[in-house]
């Protein structure tokens, strides 16, 4: 994928003030290159869920996005302690975040799923002790989106 | 019906009023800010007892018209500057979210 745009982010993983912060870069610069709300609103929650799972389970990573006239890409990489087990994480209230992580009103376990339901393709590439890099794809709809 | 609207209709406390202008749509009432930012449809009257500032960033990609803190809660104070950062509508009440969803349903039913 050659992409026109590519976008680099820095996810603090030290606290949460700052998780949000590439969500909002995001999602202004979509707006601004004219694309749909809609689009700009999935990517948004993808990018957000990504951001904060990067604080709440890998102390911070990185994310990287690809914006081209198809769409966009999303690689979210972390050094992190990888899933165990995916096809549990991905299950809808499945959450191994801790209790003060749930006071803040995460932990829900809706991230993963919230990803998928989301993006139009989603890979988990995760390793045990490792780290995990997520890569969404995001489609501008056929006949719009095309502001770019 | 306009944020102004329901915010005098509600009688609620202004927190930070930056598009009195916007339509409200419908109303999300919940605290799990995942379950929120995939269930909140944009335009919708936000209700919730989170007070950090992490409702900020969940009200701006969620595309919510207005957050209302219920139960009378007090903001932090970095959640009172993210959200005039931003532009996005902080209000409270000191009604619960059940009693504040059901007159909001009244008000954009009339």
């Amino acid at each position: 994928m050659s992409a026109a745009i590519h976008l680099s982010y820095k996810v603090d993983g030290s606290d949460f003030t700052g998780a949000g912060t590439a969500s909002a870069a995001i999602k202004r610069i979509l707006r601004e290159i004219g694309v749909d709300m809609d689009t700009i609103r999935r990517c948004a929650i993808c990018m957000y869920e990504g951001e904060i799972n990067m604080v709440i389970h890998a102390n911070g990573g990185t994310a990287d996005v690809y914006i081209d006239t198809e769409g966009v890409k999303m690689v979210l990489k972390d050094n992190g302690p990888g899933i165990a087990d995916v096809e549990q994480a991905m299950q809808e209230g499945f959450s191994t975040a801790k209790e003060g992580v749930r006071d803040l009103g995460f932990g829900a376990g809706m991230g993963l799923p919230n990803m998928k339901k989301y993006s139009d393709e989603m890979l988990i590439d995760t390793e045990v002790g490792k780290g995990t890099k997520v890569t969404l794809i995001v489609r501008f709809p056929k006949g719009g989106g095309d502001g770019a | 019906m306009k944020v102004s609207e329901v915010s005098d209709a509600l009688g609620l406390k202004q927190l930070n009023a930056p598009d009195e202008d916007r339509e409200v749509t419908g109303g999300y009432s919940g605290d799990l800010l995942s379950w929120v930012i995939g269930r909140a449809a944009p335009g919708d009257a936000w209700m919730t007892i989170m007070s950090n500032v992490n409702v900020a960033a969940v009200g701006l990609l969620a595309d919510v018209s207005m957050i209302i803190l219920a139960e009378g809660v007090e903001p932090d104070e970095p959640l009172l500057q993210k959200a005039a950062l931003n532009g996005i509508g902080l209000y409270s009440s000191p009604m619960g979210a059940y009693e504040l969803s059901w007159r909001l349903k009244g008000l954009l039913e009339k």
